[in-house]
């Protein structure tokens, strides 16, 4: 690397210095925009303890699933985890320790700690065990609570375009929760389908200025659809 | 007759109104969209980043990047926008959708709702459900009106985690359309050819059925 070029070429680069028990913020929802290369690349490393920030964890034999099997997780931070036969079974044996986060709070909490700013306050969970321990506080009459913001010590991203100093485009609604997980991240990892030169991508599209990204990796995707629903003739 | 769920999307489609923009849970709230009025324009809010939900997509059309918040792949519809996850919370919570329709498994005459968690059964989580629920204004709840033992769903008061505390103010069954206030539930409407009897049988909180309860009209 040299200067603000942030391409690696492998994997092992891409996600070097991920060690047990860190803590990964992950975009995508669903298997939609899920960096796939750096997940497969987490499993391959056989790091343990981890505790991942996403709103989902893939299906048992992709995406964010794949880790379950070795038991690399110890913990998800998630809001939706329904379609994982896996993930069902070691949270109720107890094996898997799940913070149901509600999607917006998820999303606020990555964005929030990106942003430097430790809690916010929120009506969303008011009066739900997601209320339980934490602070409350009306403003206006109305209650809310207190929710902290999620840094992590990686995050991982997928992302359309980047060019060579980090600056990204994401697609469609492959965006989800990519452009705030990538603010989130100690060490921010972004895979792509493209990388262009510097100057090739118009400023005012971009949606990740380059100061948030550290890595940037090309990869292939296999971008498997989860529920392919097709117009009916 | 008790509705079918595509019959209570039908029901459902009617409370909407032109420039909406709206919000369509998963399951029967999501039929609503092939029931819009043909006079009307709203616009579907995704809460994965899609403001401008399209059709199904031919098999020639199908984008594994464009699904909505169902998992499902989908089209987006002229004039669509995409946006992250915390700029879709941001419309929601800042109280900018209309209208919220979604599932419960129970809602009780507090207008509280459980629809995200079954304890020691069924993991599945909240989704955006939470959120919906704390920042939008008007939430219609589609539900079937008693489970599959004939246990009510409108009860006094929720068994199971809550999504939400005093937040449904409209409720569409198989059986009936339903307002929840000052601690009740108010029958609105009938489902064709359901008697008054029978709801009142199947609603486990307390109903108020007014003089003159008529069928809905679809």
């Amino acid at each position: 690397m040299s200067g603000f070029n942030k391409v690696v070429t492998t994997y092992q680069e891409a996600m070097a210095g991920l060690t047990d028990d860190m803590t990964i913020i992950a975009g995508g929802f669903g298997l939609c925009g899920i960096p796939e290369g750096l997940t497969q690349e987490i499993k391959n490393m056989r790091v343990k303890g981890l505790t991942i920030v996403s709103n989902n964890c893939g299906i048992d034999d992709f995406g964010l699933g794949i880790l379950l099997k070795d038991k690399q997780i110890k913990k998800m931070v998630s809001s939706y985890v329904g379609e994982n036969a896996e993930f069902e079974r070691q949270y109720l044996s107890g094996e898997l320790e799940v913070d149901l986060t509600p999607q917006g709070t998820l999303a606020e909490k990555m964005r929030a700690g990106g942003a430097g700013i430790p809690a916010f306050y929120t009506a969303t969970g008011v009066g739900t065990p997601v209320a339980e321990g934490k602070e409350a506080k009306q403003f206006n009459g109305r209650n809310y609570i207190l929710e902290e913001s999620i840094t992590g010590d990686f995050a991982i991203v997928k992302a359309w375009k980047a060019d060579k100093i980090g600056n990204l485009i994401f697609r469609d609604t492959a965006m989800n929760f990519n452009p705030m997980a990538a603010t989130a991240g100690k060490i921010t990892v972004v895979e792509v389908e493209e990388i262009v030169e510097v100057g090739e991508l118009n400023r005012n599209e971009i949606h990740t200025p380059g100061i948030y990204v550290n890595r940037i990796i090309q990869g292939t995707f296999e971008k498997r659809i989860e529920r392919l629903t097709l117009a009916k003739n | 007759m008790s509705l079918n769920r595509d019959q209570i999307a039908m029901r459902v489609a009617q409370e909407l109104k032109d420039g909406y923009y709206v919000n369509l849970g998963i399951g029967i709230p999501t039929l609503v969209a092939n029931y819009v009025p043909g006079d009307i324009e709203v616009m579907l809010q995704s809460e994965n980043g899609l403001l401008g939900i399209g059709p199904y997509p031919t098999e020639e059309q199908v984008d594994a990047d464009m699904i909505n918040a169902g998992k499902e792949t989908v089209t987006a519809a002229v004039g669509a926008s995409i946006f992250s996850s915390a700029e879709s919370f941001a419309m929601i919570r800042g109280g900018h959708v209309d209208l919220t329709v979604l599932g419960a498994f129970e809602v009780d005459q507090n207008g509280n709702i459980a629809s995200y968690m079954i304890p020691g059964k069924l993991v599945k989580g909240m989704g955006g459900a939470m959120d919906l629920v704390a920042g939008a204004e008007n939430i219609i709840v589609t539900m079937t009106h008693a489970d599959k033992r004939d246990n009510s769903k409108l009860l006094e008061n929720c068994t199971l985690p809550l999504t939400g505390v005093g937040c449904v103010k409209k409720i569409v069954t198989n059986l009936a359309v339903l307002e929840v206030k000052d601690g009740a539930f108010h029958l609105l409407e009938r489902a064709p050819g359901i008697s008054v009897d029978e709801i009142q049988q199947k609603t486990a909180g307390t109903l108020v059925v007014p003089e003159h309860a008529p069928e809905m009209i679809l």
